[in-house]
C-alpha cells in the first residue's frame, strides 16, 4: 500500500502545480481518488492497477486544470493559462503591438496639439477631443489583439464615429458649459466603447463585462504609476536642462507630456493584459487598506452632517465633490468586487463594505434633497441637470448594491447576485455618458 | 478523453455536447434527493443511465464550484464516523428553481422529439419500423 500512498502525494503535487486550482479542490480531487481506488481495491484490483484505473477516469489534467480556470476566473487571468484549441495560446510578450498603437497615440495627440497651438491657445475642441486622440487606438488594439472579424470591428469603429460627429457638429455657444460637460463625459462613453472589442464583442455576457471592470481598476493602477514614474522622470530631465537654456526644460515637457500621457493609456492596457499577475496580488491588498478608510470617512461624514443640519447649505462646489465622492465609493465597491473569489463566504471585509455604501447612500439622499430645493429655486441649467442625473444614478446602483449585499451578509443571496446587479448596471452608465454628450446640448441650446 | 464502460460492454455513445448540456439538470436532481458528495454523484449518473452516461470524473468538479456560484448549491466539509473527509453539496431553493425551469425545458425537447419520431410520417414509420 506504501506505493500507493506516494503515488497519490505525487499526483496531488502535481495537480496542485495547476493555479486555477486551489489546496482545497486539490483535497477534495483526492478524496475522489482514493474513494475511487478503495472500490476498484475491493473488486479485487491490485493496488497500482486500481490507481491507475482511478487517475485514467479522473481525466486528463491539463483539460481539468483548464476546466477549472475558466470556473475560477478571478482566481487567474484565463488568458495566462488557457492553451486550449478554442483560445489561442498568446505569446507572453506582443509587446510590437502595443508599442505601434502606444506610438500612434502619442503621434495623433502631438498632431492635435500642434494644430491647436496649445498651450499658447486653448481651443475649445482641443478639449472636447482629446478622447477621442487617444482611446480609439486602445480600442484597435484590443480588436486587432482579440482576432475581430470585420463585422465586429465595424461595430467596434461605430461608436467613436458617432461620438466624433456629434461633438464636432454641434454649434456650442463660447464658453458654454454643455461643452464642458461634453469634454467630461466623453472619455467615459468612450472608455465604455472599449469594453466591446475588449470583450471580443460578446457583451451580453456578465462573466466578461466583470473582466471588464476587472480590466478598469488594474488599469487605473498601473497608469497611476506609470504616471509617477514619468512625472519623477520629466522633473529630473527639466532640473538638468535648465542651465543649458532657460526654455528648454518648458519645450520638453510641452513636447513629451502629452504624447507620453496618451502612450501610456495603451501601455498599461497592455501591461494588464500581460503582467496580470502583478497587480492581481495588489488588488486584494489595496482593496482591505482603503475600504475600512473610506468606510470610517463616510460614516463620520454622514452623522456629522446629518447630525449638525449642514444638509441645508450645500453650496455647489460642495455638491459637485460629493458626485465625485459617489464615484469614487462605486469604484471601491467594484474594485473590490472584482478582486474577490465569489465563492468566499461573508466576511467581515463585505461588513465593512456595507457600511461604506449604506453611509455614501446617506449623504447622497442629502445632497440630492439640497440639489431638487435649489433647482425649485433657480430652475435648470446643464450643470444642475447633469449632476442631478449623476446622482440618480448612483443612487439607484449604490441603493441596489446595498439592498443585495445586506442580504448576502444574512445568507440569502449567492455572491453572483451581486455581481449580476452591477454587470447588469454597466449599460446605464453607458447610456447617462451619452445622454449627456448628445441630448443635453441641444436640450439647453447649447450654453 | 474519452472512458469506456468498466462492465465490459460496449455503451451507447452520447454525444459530448449532449453530455454537458445534460450535467447541470443531472447533478441538480441528483442533490435534490438529498445532499451528497462527487464521488457519490458520479457512482449516482452511472447507476441511473446503466453505464451508459460517461462523465471524465475530475470535470464533475467545476461543475459543482459553478453551481455554487451561482447560489445553486451550499457546501461544507465534513467527515462522517466511518470515512473521509469530504466536501458535501446541498441544492437550495434557488437550485430546486433553476432545476424546475431546467425540467421543463427537457420536458419540451423530448416531448418535441417523441412526437415528431412517432408522428405519421415520423422516422420510425420511414425506417419500417412502426
Amino acid at each position: 500500500m506504501h506505493g500507493v500512498e506516494s503515488q497519490i502525494a505525487e499526483w496531488r503535487a502535481y495537480v496542485a502545480k495547476a493555479p486555477a486550482v486551489d489546496g482545497r479542490d486539490v483535497d477534495e480531487l483526492e478524496a475522489h481518488l482514493r474513494d475511487q481506488i478503495a472500490e476498484l481495491d475491493s473488486a479485487g484490483l491490485l493496488a497500482d492497477e486500481a490507481f491507475l484505473v482511478a487517475v485514467k477516469r479522473m481525466g486528463d489534467l491539463d483539460t481539468l486544470s483548464r476546466e477549472f480556470a475558466r470556473e475560477h476566473s478571478g482566481r487567474l487571468w484565463k488568458q495566462l493559462v488557457l492553451s486550449g484549441e478554442d483560445e489561442p495560446a498568446r505569446p507572453a510578450g506582443g509587446w510590437l503591438e502595443a508599442l505601434v498603437f502606444a506610438l500612434a497615440a502619442a503621434a495623433a495627440i502631438q498632431v492635435a496639439r500642434l494644430a491647436a497651438q496649445f498651450p499658447d491657445e486653448e481651443p475649445a475642441w482641443l478639449l472636447r477631443n482629446v478622447g477621442l486622440f487617444v482611446l480609439p487606438f486602445l480600442a484597435g488594439y484590443f480588436a486587432r489583439r482579440r482576432g475581430l472579424d470585420t463585422r465586429r470591428w465595424v461595430l467596434t469603429a461605430a461608436p467613436f464615429m458617432l461620438v466624433a460627429l456629434v461633438v464636432n457638429l454641434y454649434p456650442y455657444r463660447a464658453g458654454s458649459a454643455t461643452e464642458v460637460l461634453v469634454a467630461l463625459h466623453l472619455p467615459v462613453v468612450l472608455w465604455l466603447a472599449v469594453a466591446y472589442p475588449y470583450m471580443g464583442g460578446t457583451i451580453r455576457s456578465h462573466d466578461r463585462r466583470m473582466d471588464f471592470v476587472r480590466f478598469t481598476g488594474e488599469w487605473a493602477i498601473y497608469y497611476v504609476l506609470i504616471a509617477l514614474g514619468g512625472g519623477v522622470l520629466l522633473g529630473l530631465t527639466a532640473l538638468i536642462l535648465e542651465p543649458i537654456g532657460a526654455d528648454l526644460p518648458e519645450q520638453v515637457v510641452e513636447w513629451v507630456l502629452p504624447s507620453g500621457a496618451a502612450g501610456a493609456v495603451i501601455v498599461a492596457g497592455w501591461l494588464v493584459e500581460s503582467k496580470q499577475r502583478v497587480v492581481e496580488n495588489m488588488a486584494p491588498v489595496l482593496t482591505m487598506l482603503f475600504t475600512p478608510l473610506f468606510a470610517v470617512m463616510l460614516t463620520v461624514a454622514a452623522v456629522t452632517y446629518a447630525g449638525s443640519g449642514v444638509a441645508g447649505v450645500f453650496d455647489r462646489e460642495l455638491l459637485a465633490v460629493f458626485d465625485a465622492l459617489l464615484v469614487v465609493v462605486l469604484g471601491l465597491v467594484l474594485y473590490a468586487m472584482s478582486a474577490r473569489e465569489p465563492s468566499r463566504q461573508a466576511g467581515l471585509m463585505d461588513r465593512v463594505q456595507l457600511l461604506a455604501v449604506a453611509s455614501a447612500l446617506v449623504l447622497d439622499v442629502m445632497v440630492l434633497g439640497s440639489m431638487v430645493a435649489r433647482i425649485g429655486d433657480l430652475g435648470f441649467t446643464p450643470n444642475r441637470a447633469a449632476a442631478l442625473g449623476l446622482n440618480l444614478v448612483l443612487l439607484v446602483n449604490l441603493a441596489g448594491a446595498a439592498w443585495l449585499s445586506l442580504r448576502f451578509l444574512t445568507g440569502r443571496i449567492a455572491f453572483h447576485r451581486l455581481e449580476r446587479w452591477q454587470t447588469s448596471y454597466l449599460p446605464v452608465f453607458a447610456l447617462w455618458a451619452a445622454t449627456v454628450v448628445a441630448v443635453l446640448p441641444p436640450l439647453f441650446a447649447f450654453t | 478523453m474519452h472512458m469506456t464502460s468498466s462492465y465490459g460492454w460496449a455503451v451507447v455513445h452520447i454525444d459530448k455536447d449532449l453530455v454537458a448540456a445534460s450535467a447541470t439538470p443531472l447533478v441538480l436532481a441528483i442533490l435534490a434527493e438529498g445532499e451528497s458528495y462527487g464521488y457519490a454523484i458520479l457512482k449516482r449518473v452511472r447507476e441511473l443511465s446503466g453505464g451508459e452516461l460517461q462523465w471524465t470524473d475530475g470535470m464533475l468538479y467545476p461543475l459543482l464550484h459553478r453551481l455554487g456560484r451561482l447560489g445553486y448549491v451550499t457546501t461544507e466539509w465534513r467527515t462522517p464516523p466511518e470515512g473521509r473527509r469530504r466536501r458535501y453539496y446541498a441544492i437550495t431553493d434557488d437550485g430546486r428553481a433553476a432545476l424546475a425551469e431546467q425540467q421543463r425545458q427537457w420536458m419540451t425537447v423530448t416531448r418535441a422529439l417523441g412526437d415528431v419520431w412517432r408522428g405519421p410520417a415520423g422516422l420510425l414509420t420511414a425506417l419500417g419500423e412502426a
